[in-house]
C-alpha cells in the first residue's frame, strides 16, 4: 500500500451532504474491472447527463478543479454501499484525500486500505475551507497527516483519523503480512474456538 | 512496528466482572490479539460472498494465495442473477461473467456455493438466516453493507470492502477498532399494519443517516421482543441506512425456534448446549452504552421516504417539506436539491404523490411474512401500477407458492418473479427507467440507485402494495381492515 504523509494539491470543494458511494460510483459500473480504468466513471451520473455531456456546474467538471487531489465534502461523505471500488474510482481519478465532517465507516476503513486519507474535521472548518476554495479556485491545500493539519493559504484546522488508521497510512503497511505474523495465536483460538462451539464448525 | 499484546480470549466472562452490553461480550468472545492502537485481530465464524467478491479473489491471485477456511466461507449468486427465468441464458455477457465468476471460484476454492440454480439459491441475507449458516454468537462478515441484516439472530455482523474480504479469505480474520455502543429502546405495542420497516425509518429519520455511525446499535424494549425473527432482520438490515457499524438484538427463545431444526443449525445433540451458550448473549441489567434512544411503538405511523436518503422520510400523512422553512442555507439547498430530483413541490402531501410502478422485494423486505403482509392488500384487487414481486430466496418463492400467494400477486396485475436483488441496485438489469416513480420496499432511495435517473421511494410491504392498488403513496391501514390475522 501507498504511503500518506503529506500532500499539497488543488483541493475541490463539493458541498453536498450524503454523497453515497452509488454516487461515487454508480452501480452499473461495479463489473467493471480497475484495470479497465474505473477514474473515468467516478461520479458520473452528476459529471454527465444521459446524453454524455459534462454539466458545467459540477465542481469537478470546472477548468480549476478538473486535476483536483484532494476532495473537500459534505458530512456523511461515502454512506451506503461498501462497494470498494468507490475508493478505487477517487484514487484513480487522481485524488488522495477527502476532507469532511464525517464519513460512511466502510467507506473511510476501505480508503485507508488503499492510501486514500478520510480526514474527518469541525463542519465549520470544512464549511470554510469550501467557501476559500469557491472565491479563490486556484489555492492549493496541504493535508498533513503527521500533525493532523490542513492548512490552506494562512488559515490552518486540525483534523481527526483513528490512531490506527494513521499508523496504516504512515507506515504503508501490509496487513496481510502482519496478521500472518500472529499465526500461532489465530491457530491457538481456533482450536479453542472448535473445540468449545463445535456446531460452528460441523459442515467445515 | 506497535508491540502486539496478546490477550486472553476466553468467551467466558468471571462473575466478578463489570456489566457488559450484549456488543462487548460478542467482541471479547473474538479477540485474537490486541496492538496498542486499539486495532484488535478477530476471529470470523463465518465469510459470506457474492458475485462482487471478484476483486478479492483477484488480491488472492496476486499473492497466489490460498483460502484458509474454505468450511467457514458461503457464496451467494444474488446481485447479478436474472429474475425473469432460470432456464434461458443470461443474455448480458457481462451479467453472464460475473454470475459465472462466482461459480468458477467456488469450484477452485471448494466452498459451498447457492448457485443460480440451487433449490436453496437467494439473496444472502436471507439465506444465511433461513439455512441456519448464521447463529447467535458469530462475528459474520460479508462484501456488502446490509451484512448487518444477520444482527437479528444475535450475531456481530457487518460489511467490508474488498481488500478486507480478501484479508479474511487468506487468514479467516478482521482487524477491527471497537466501536461505541448505542441502545435504541422501542417500548409499547405497535399499532395493527405498523412493522420493522415503519420503525427502521422513523429511527433514522430522527438520528440521522450517520445518526449512528462508528456504533454497534443493540435494539431492545418490549415492542422489539415481540418482532417476530423475520421482522428483526428487516429491522437490523436497516442499521446501516443509520450508519451504525452493526445492529444487534439479543437473541431469545422466539430466536432459537427460528433456528431449530434449519439444515446448518446445530444437530439436536448439540442443540441444548448451544441454546444454554446463546441465552448468556444478553446485556447485563447494569451495562452502560455510550448513547442511548428511546421511541414510543404506540407514536410509530407508516412512513415513507420523500428524498433521495433513507433520512428523509415521512409520516404518510404528512407534507413535502419546504426548503423555505428550512433552519438554515445548507439544509434549504439540500431539501432543493432532493426535491428536484425526486420532481416534487414544497407543501405536496405525501399521498398526493403517484407512482409509475412498485418493487416488492430485497434483502430488507422479500421474506415470507412480507409477502404474506403484500398479499393481503392485494388480494381481490387491482395493482393500478405495473410492479415486480421477487421473493427474497427461492425457498420462500416455494413457500409463497405453496399458499397461493403467486396467484394473488399474477390476479392483481404484478410479476412475480425468481429470486434475487433484482430492483433494489438493477445490476442484473431490473431497472427503474430515468424519471419514473417506484413504491419500493427496499433499503435506499438515493439517486440513480434503481437506474439512472430512476425516483425512489422507500416503504414497507403493506405500503408498497397500497400504494400499488391506490396508485399513489397511501396509507395501508385502511386497506387492511378486517384483513389481518
Amino acid at each position: 500500500m501507498e504511503k500518506f504523509t503529506r500532500l499539497t494539491a488543488i483541493a475541490c470543494p463539493l458541498r453536498l451532504a450524503n454523497i453515497d458511494t452509488d454516487q461515487l460510483l454508480p452501480a452499473r459500473f461495479l463489473k467493471v474491472s480497475r484495470a479497465a480504468g474505473l477514474g473515468r466513471c467516478l461520479f458520473q451520473d452528476l459529471r454527465l447527463d444521459s446524453k454524455g455531456q459534462e454539466h458545467p456546474d459540477f465542481p469537478l467538471n470546472r477548468p480549476a478543479w478538473r486535476n483536483a487531489g484532494i476532495l473537500v465534502g459534505g458530512a456523511n461523505f461515502g454512506g451506503g454501499s461498501s462497494r470498494e471500488a468507490a475508493a478505487y474510482a477517487l484514487l484513480d481519478y487522481g485524488i488522495r484525500c477527502v476532507i469532511a465532517p464525517s464519513f460512511g465507516d466502510i467507506f473511510a476503513q476501505n480508503s485507508v486500505k488503499n492510501g486514500l486519507l478520510p480526514a474527518a474535521a469541525e463542519a465549520a472548518d470544512v464549511a470554510e475551507l469550501a467557501a476559500t476554495l469557491e472565491r479563490n479556485p486556484e489555492s492549493s491545500v496541504t493535508v498533513d497527516l503527521e500533525t493532523q493539519t490542513v492548512t490552506c493559504g494562512n488559515a490552518s484546522f486540525q483534523f481527526s483519523i483513528p490512531g490506527s488508521w494513521r499508523d496504516q497510512l504512515l507506515n504503508g503497511w501490509d496487513e496481510i503480512d502482519l496478521t500472518r505474523s500472529h499465526q500461532d495465536e489465530i491457530e491457538t483460538f481456533r482450536r479453542m474456538r472448535r473445540k468449545s462451539e463445535p456446531w460452528l464448525f460441523t459442515r467445515g | 512496528m506497535v508491540p502486539i499484546a496478546p490477550i486472553d480470549p476466553s468467551p467466558d466472562t468471571p462473575s466478578t466482572a463489570s456489566p457488559k452490553t450484549l456488543f462487548d461480550k460478542l467482541w471479547s468472545a473474538h479477540r485474537i490479539v490486541q496492538r496498542e492502537n486499539g486495532d484488535t485481530l478477530l476471529w470470523v465464524d463465518r465469510l459470506y460472498l457474492h458475485e462482487g467478491s471478484f476483486h478479492a479473489f483477484e488480491q488472492l491471485v496476486q499473492r497466489n494465495a490460498s483460502v484458509a477456511e474454505p468450511g467457514l466461507v458461503f457464496g451467494f449468486a444474488d446481485h447479478y442473477v436474472p429474475t425473469h427465468s432460470r432456464t434461458k441464458n443470461i443474455a448480458n455477457p457481462e451479467i453472464a461473467r460475473m454470475v459465472r465468476t462466482l461459480n468458477d471460484n467456488a469450484l477452485r476454492h471448494r466452498f459451498r456455493l447457492f448457485g443460480l440454480q440451487d433449490p436453496s439459491q437467494g439473496i444472502v441475507h436471507v439465506v444465511g438466516p433461513e439455512q441456519g449458516l448464521t447463529l447467535p454468537g458469530m462475528l459474520i462478515v460479508c462484501g456488502d453493507s446490509h451484512t448487518s441484516t444477520h444482527g437479528a439472530l444475535g450475531s456481530y455482523a457487518f460489511g467490508i470492502g474488498a481488500s478486507e474480504v480478501a484479508h479474511v479469505l487468506m487468514t479467516q480474520t478482521i482487524w477491527q477498532r471497537k466501536p461505541a455502543t448505542m441502545r435504541i429502546s422501542v417500548d409499547g405495542k405497535l399499532g395493527p399494519g405498523i412493522g420493522a420497516k415503519d420503525i427502521a425509518l422513523s429511527i433514522i429519520s430522527r438520528i440521522g443517516a450517520n445518526g449512528a455511525q462508528g456504533h454497534a446499535i443493540e435494539y431492545a424494549g418490549s415492542a422489539i421482543r415481540g418482532l417476530s425473527v423475520e421482522a428483526r432482520l428487516t429491522l437490523c438490515n436497516m442499521s446501516i441506512e443509520a450508519g451504525a457499524r452493526c445492529g444487534v438484538i439479543a437473541p431469545d427463545e422466539e430466536t432459537f425456534a427460528y433456528l431449530r431444526g434449519r439444515p446448518y443449525a446445530p444437530t439436536t445433540d448439540q442443540f441444548d448446549t448451544a441454546v444454554d451458550r446463546w441465552s448468556r448473549l444478553v446485556s447485563d441489567p447494569d451495562a452502560t452504552f455510550d448513547r442511548e434512544h428511546a421511541l414510543a411503538a404506540e407514536q410509530i405511523a407508516p412512513i415513507v421516504t420523500w428524498g433521495t436518503s433513507p433520512e428523509d422520510a415521512l409520516p404518510i400523512d404528512a407534507s413535502v417539506p419546504d426548503p423555505a422553512s428550512a433552519p438554515d442555507a445548507e439544509r434549504a439547498g439540500y431539501i432543493r436539491a432532493a426535491l428536484d430530483y425526486m420532481d416534487l413541490s414544497p407543501g405536496q402531501r405525501l399521498t398526493d404523490i403517484s407512482v409509475d410502478q412498485v418493487f416488492i422485494g430485497s434483502c430488507t423486505n422479500a421474506r415470507i411474512e412480507d409477502l404474506r403482509l403484500a398479499a393481503a392488500i392485494l388480494a381481490g384487487r387491482k395493482s393500478r401500477v405495473p410492479g415486480r414481486v421477487s421473493p427474497g430466496s427461492s425457498v420462500v418463492k416455494q413457500q409463497a407458492e405453496e399458499e397461493g400467494l403467486d396467484r394473488i400477486f399474477w390476479e392483481a396485475g404484478l410479476d412475480w418473479v425468481e429470486s434475487g436483488c433484482s430492483m433494489c441496485v438493477g445490476i442484473n438489469g431490473d431497472t427503474v427507467a430515468p424519471g419514473k416513480r417506484c413504491a419500493s420496499t427496499t433499503n435506499r432511495n438515493f439517486k440513480g440507485r434503481q437506474g439512472p435517473g430512476a425516483r425512489t421511494h422507500i416503504m414497507s410491504p403493506a405500503m408498497a402494495a397500497a400504494a400499488a392498488v391506490t396508485g399513489h403513496l397511501a396509507d395501508a391501514r385502511p386497506l387492511l381492515a378486517g384483513r389481518l390475522k
